[in-house]
């Protein structure tokens, strides 16, 4: 008895003093920290109450009160088990509806829908299912931060194609087309974007459809913000464009629209070959998604859950013309976002780096926002600030950042 | 009424003091109509007044507030308007509504302690010809009020910096 106690404890002090790291698979070693997890520690660090944020990636509304409801009511009525690892027939059928009338998409419940761990987890299956060595995964940038550490993870390459301002951000045909190779094999597009705000609109997608036709692509296409457009174009889902369902897995959630960010309620379309592998791979790894969420998302699609989520989405956009003219009146340059909760302004003309202004603003001007820099390619010399915090706070921001400014100058 | 002065008086109940110029931008309006629309509204009495919501409880003289059930004989040609005006001329009363049901009025009433209420219903309202009788409730606790949650809880959960 006394040797099995010991045993553990010697153990941990081998690896104290040799390390661990040999024993990594290179994949993992491969994958660099987050920029945003060291921004984070600086903020979290600080403990200063007065700090407003912009710096969140999630709604400051709560889920509403009639989905967080029915959730409990399935607590209560015991409805804690497994269900179908592809997630609850009726949620399925209820996302297929929900997509066929609000972007003109048409999928099978039966099995072209996967109800996913967020849309994170669509991204990853979608990767780990198309990936072999070698493959060139085109992602443009700036984007979400996780697309390129997948990639790395299933052994592809990240081949970033850089977008602008002045294009407000979009993928242009050229550029797509420069970057393609022999080896190139998925294009992920997130529109909306996080972090810039842009958007595609169908003129804008065209060209790009049939660069993927020509080169045989595939689309990975994180419609999660799909909902969050905001000047009168509505958001036009890649797979709804002329031949290119079968060559796009759409993924998407509940997330941002919704205000469920927690809940970890994502789903992901396609082809029944692609997702019947992602949902292998799904079914062996997760099981299924959590039968909680899948309550609350199905009551989120609901008549009432949809009104919830058209109120948010006008409080949104009343704050996005807020910051954006906020940000101009002060002298930065900012693109119109028309999509997602993010303004993506430009500081180049303070001389700093992203990283510089970023964490200068945090510890001068007590306002934190995440450094442009962080989503990679293009994202230097912006900050990504979002809005989704209340009118006064995001006054008191404005404020703040035009005194820092000031400051700057003189 | 038009789309924008619902818009603006959907922002101005939640926060009053917003600038014509900041509701503009937030509605993509032009500040001229914005500041002339709220000029009608004002004009029209459907903005009657700005006025601020307090939670009571917090301030040291606490006030006693009640729900009073009033059954009355309604007048001739006129209904309730003429027992509703004279009961909601007094200060103390806050609000009166005319109720559908086993009822007649509903009336709000404050006062500087449960005396004070008492002698009210049994001095005022109760001797007014038509009034038949009264019910009083005293509210213990507001919970909220006008859409608005007197409970104070930190509603922001979120971590500062998230991708």
């Amino acid at each position: 008895m006394i040797k099995n106690e010991e045993k553990p404890q010697m153990q941990v002090e081998r690896s104290a003093a040799s390390g661990m790291q040999h024993h990594l698979a290179a994949s993992a070693r491969a994958i660099p920290p987050s920029g945003i997890r060291r921004f984070f520690d600086l903020v979290s660090a600080s403990k200063d109450k007065d700090i407003i944020t912009l710096g969140v990636g999630e709604p400051d509304f709560v889920t509403p009160w009639r989905v967080r409801d029915a959730a409990v009511y399935a607590l209560e009525k015991g409805k804690t088990q497994y269900t179908s690892n592809a997630g609850m027939p009726e949620l399925r059928e209820a996302i297929a509806g929900y997509l066929q009338s609000g972007f003109n998409v048409k999928y099978d419940p039966a099995n072209e829908i996967l109800v996913t761990v967020g849309g994170s987890e669509g991204i990853d299956l979608a990767l780990r299912a198309l990936i072999e060595p070698g493959d060139e995964i085109l992602i443009p940038e700036p984007c979400y931060v996780s697309y390129s550490p997948i990639t790395t993870l299933g052994g592809g390459v990240h081949v970033g194609i850089e977008t602008f301002a002045e294009d407000q951000f979009k993928l242009t045909a050229e550029s797509l087309r420069a970057a393609i190779t022999p080896k190139s094999k998925v294009l992920i597009l997130c529109y909306p974007s996080n972090p810039t705000g842009a958007i595609m609109t169908y003129e804008d997608l065209l060209p790009i459809a049939k660069i993927v036709e020509e080169h045989d692509l595939i689309v990975i296409s994180d419609e999660i913000y799909a909902e969050l457009t905001f000047t009168g174009q509505k958001h036009v889902s890649f797979a709804s464009l002329p031949g290119m369902k079968d060559r796009t897995i759409l993924v998407s959630g509940f997330s941002k629209a919704f205000a469920m960010t927690g809940w970890r309620m994502g789903y992901a379309c396609g082809h029944p070959d692609l997702i019947g592998a992602m949902l292998r791979i799904h079914q062996y790894t997760i099981m299924c998604a959590p039968i909680m969420g899948q309550v609350a998302a199905l009551e989120s699609l609901t008549k009432g859950g949809l009104e919830e989520k058209d109120r948010m989405m006008e409080s949104y956009n009343q704050r996005r013309r807020l910051v954006v003219q906020g940000f101009r009146d002060m002298g930065l340059e900012c693109h119109e976002p028309q999509g997602a909760f993010y303004a993506f302004p430009s500081i180049r003309s303070t001389g700093l780096t992203s990283e510089q202004f970023a964490e200068r603003l945090v510890l001068e001007a007590k306002v934190a926002a995440v450094p442009g820099n962080v989503f990679g390619k293009g994202g230097e010399g912006f900050l990504r600030c979002c809005y989704a915090t209340s009118v006064a706070q995001l006054n008191e921001a404005l404020e703040r950042i035009h005194a820092f400014l000031r400051k700057l100058e003189s | 009424m038009n789309q924008l002065k619902l818009s603006i008086l959907d922002l101005l109940k939640e926060d009053a003091r917003l600038s014509a110029a900041t509701i503009a931008t937030m509605l993509g309006a032009a500040e001229a109509d914005v500041t002339s629309a709220i000029a009608e509204m004002e004009q029209e009495h459907v903005i009657v007044k700005y006025a601020t919501v307090v939670n009571w409880s917090k301030v040291s003289d606490e006030t006693v507030t009640a729900l009073i059930e009033v059954e009355c004989t309604p007048e001739r040609g006129r209904g309730f308007e003429s027992i509703a005006e004279r009961i909601y001329l007094y200060p103390e009363v806050k609000s009166v509504f005319l109720m559908s049901g086993a009822y007649d009025l509903c009336v709000e009433i404050e006062g500087k302690n449960l005396k004070e209420v008492a002698s009210f219903v049994s001095n005022k309202l109760s001797t007014i010809e038509s009034v038949i009788s009264t019910k009083t409730f005293f509210i213990l606790k507001k919970y909220k009020q006008d859409g608005i949650v007197f409970e104070e809880f930190e509603d922001d959960h979120r971590m500062p910096v998230s991708p």
